[in-house]
């Protein structure tokens, strides 16, 4: 290198100045890609301002005339112009909450099978893919699957199941439906632990061994390892993970739609069909007019805020837990 | 191989007694209660120091073959380690010295496709036996690994952690004092037992993994290259340290320093690659055990006084 550099300055010494300069684009490939980089950045900025403005913008008249009525409101009636979102908003949740107390313990489960057991590598291979694969299924599959198969195979049993011995509680109440909060909050853990499961793997896999040695050198077991090293190593990137996946559950659309039963109300069982935010826009948009679409619009602004506020939790959530 | 000790201790003691209040009492759970005399007013300094040749050994290795998989990596070990002694196990890189350390508390069975043969018998019982669980038998024989790894928590709950997970009902500020103390740590670390374990030098690091250890009261603590990753002064800690515990504690170190193994050991057990010819296989053997002023001065095999002597290795 050194020797290469010698010859040029030797030979060539008339070029002072370009002697020690690149030649040709190559010299302007690194101003030129700062520029394309910082475009883009704000293009991205530009664009979700716009959305932010826009969609606001819309569903601004119906804001005004709800008011705090559209996030209270429990009566869902376009055609006498009434517009209370509340039994969207709670839909969303409720599925959203029903998926990840299902979804979380069996992707741990699933991560910790594949990460922390010693399962013969044969067999490890194909379920990493086979859970890897799930993660990209699209969504409408998903939601046939479940009504044409789920639905009857296991969903209408499970819940007749739930509210035969604990329909005393209110949240099992009948009549028992598989189209229903508990439904759509199934398909929507099948969807989301594929997810969840290999985040987590990822994070599990970041432990180092050195340390699994060391708790197993004290006499843990191995649950205690995992729950003193691992669990406690990972603890904020399970919770990204947890967040990712009810990210997902919040925004899905179709699955949910084709299961939770379409029916506007809060209603307190969860064996029986309500409604959700993303659900009802893609049900309603096609025939809605007027105020109808701007209501519509409204929601697809509060879902979005959730949305918002869900991960700014999760981002302040990791960032502590990342610095104890 | 069954010379008796002359005056080892000869070579090396800084640190005869200063800190011998410490024994403590050992308060919870030993399923094989080891025969470990705690440190008592009136018993002789002298004779606990030296550990009287008479005592049964810790260990006894008998016939002990390790695989991996199909490879032999290492054949036919017998030896016995003495109660309050420093053992060192030195050797050439790859002869064997980890897997043999691992075999003193079953941390091999965590590799997949180890596997042990032989018996290796912890105070007369043979921890491979059917039944015993690796779990039980680890509480009784602590660790220190080569790279110091202590968990990414506090100082405190670093030391507490082995105790929690046993089970351990005392006080637990008390217990870990008590260990800081016993690992020659408190004073640096006593006003700031809630900062990050990982915030320590790794000399530091190092003697806090010795105090974790000691917090689960064990009676042999094993130490696979302990000061390999540290600097000149923060070995001659351990070291010192080590002079220490051995009043309290059989202690077992893996060594590839040969000058580290003469000055802190008081037996010495030389390990060596064997070669098959024909197919290049090699495992580890024993080649000699015995103490250690005699394997440095008098040593009996060919290989044991090439690789002192710094022929070879
Ligand atoms: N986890 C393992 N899997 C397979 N072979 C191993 C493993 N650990 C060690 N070995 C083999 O066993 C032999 C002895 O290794 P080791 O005990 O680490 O030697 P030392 O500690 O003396 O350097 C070596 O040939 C090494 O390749
Ligand atoms: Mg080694």
């Amino acid at each position: 290198m050194s020797s290469v550099s010698g010859e040029v300055a030797a030979g060539a010494s008339a070029g002072t100045g370009r002697k020690w300069q690149r030649r040709g684009l190559s010299r302007r490939a690194d101003p030129l890609f700062l520029l394309l980089a910082a475009l883009s950045g704000v293009l991205i900025l530009l664009v979700l301002a716009y959305m932010v403005i826009s969609t606001t913008g819309t569903a601004l008249p119906v804001f005004t005339k709800e008011g705090i009525t559209f996030l209270t409101g429990k009566e869902w009636s376009p055609s006498a112009g009434k517009f209370g979102a509340l039994p969207f908003i709670y839909g969303t949740v409720v599925t959203s909450v029903i998926a990840l107390v299902i979804a979380v313990p069996l992707s741990l489960a699933v991560a910790l099978f594949l990460t922390e057991y010693p399962v013969p590598r044969r067999l490890r291979g194909p379920i990493t893919y086979a859970v890897d694969l799930l993660a990209a299924v699209p969504s409408v599959i998903y939601g046939l699957w479940g009504v044409f198969v789920l639905l009857p195979l296991f969903l209408q049993p499970a819940a007749d199941f739930l509210n035969k011995y604990l329909g005393f509680i209110p949240i099992f109440a009948g009549p028992p439906s598989g189209l229903s909060y508990f439904g759509a909050g199934v398909i929507l853990a099948i969807m989301v632990t594929p997810i969840i499961s290999s985040m987590c793997r990822e994070v599990f896999a970041t432990v180092p061994d050195s340390d699994r040695q060391a708790a197993y050198a004290l006499g843990a077991t191995r649950w205690e390892m995992i729950r003193e090293v691992v669990f406690s190593h990972s603890r904020s990137g399970i919770i990204g993970a947890v967040m990712l996946g009810l990210g997902r559950a919040l925004g899905e659309t179709i699955a949910v739609a084709l299961l939770i039963g379409s029916r506007p109300v809060v209603d307190a069982s969860v064996l029986r069909p309500g409604y959700s935010m993303a659900a009802v826009i893609a049900n309603q948009f096609q025939e809605a007019t007027g105020d109808h679409i701007r209501a519509l619009v409204a929601i697809g602004v509060v879902l979005f805020a959730i949305t918002i506020v869900i991960n700014m939790a999760a981002r302040a959530m990791v960032w502590r837990f990342s610095r104890l | 191989m069954k010379e008796q000790a002359p005056d080892t201790q000869a070579m090396n003691s800084p640190v005869a007694s200063s800190e011998a209040t410490s024994g403590g009492t050992r308060v919870y759970a030993q399923e094989v209660a080891p025969p470990v005399t705690l440190s008592v007013a009136g018993v002789s300094e002298e004779g606990r120091a030296t550990g009287s040749p008479a005592e049964p050994p810790v260990f006894s290795v008998r016939n002990l073959s390790v695989y991996y998989g199909k490879n032999l990596a290492l054949k036919d070990v017998n030896m016995d380690i003495r109660p309050r002694r420093i053992t060192a196990i030195i050797g050439p890189s790859g002869c064997g010295k980890s897997t043999l350390i691992r075999c003193f508390n079953r941390m091999n069975e965590l590799i997949p496709g180890a596997r042990v043969e032989g018996e290796v018998l912890y105070h007369g019982e043979n921890i491979y036996a059917p039944g015993v669980d690796p779990v039980v038998v680890r509480r009784h024989i602590g660790m220190v690994f080569q790279r110091p790894n202590p968990f990414p928590k506090s100082i405190y709950e670093n030391v507490a952690f082995g105790a929690r997970i046993n089970g351990y009902k005392g006080d637990m500020d008390e217990l870990v004092e008590r260990s800081l103390r016993r690992a020659a740590l408190w004073d640096e670390v006593k006003n700031q037992l809630k900062k990050s374990a990982l915030d320590l030098s790794g000399g530091q690091q190092q003697r806090l993994c010795i105090a974790r250890a000691i917090a689960v009261e064990p009676d042999v603590i094993l130490m696979d290259e302990p000061a390999s990753a540290l600097d000149p002064i923060a070995t001659t800690r351990i070291e010192d340290l080590m002079q220490e515990l051995k009043q309290d504690y059989s202690i077992v170190i893996v060594t590839h320093n040969m000058q580290q193994a003469a000055r802190v050991s008081d037996e010495t057990a030389f390990l060596y690659t064997e070669v098959d010819e024909a197919t290049s296989a090699r495992w580890g053997i024993l080649v000699e055990f015995g103490p250690t002023s005699r394997i440095f001065t008098k040593p009996l095999d060919k290989r044991t006084e090439d690789y002192v002597s710094g022929r070879f290795g």
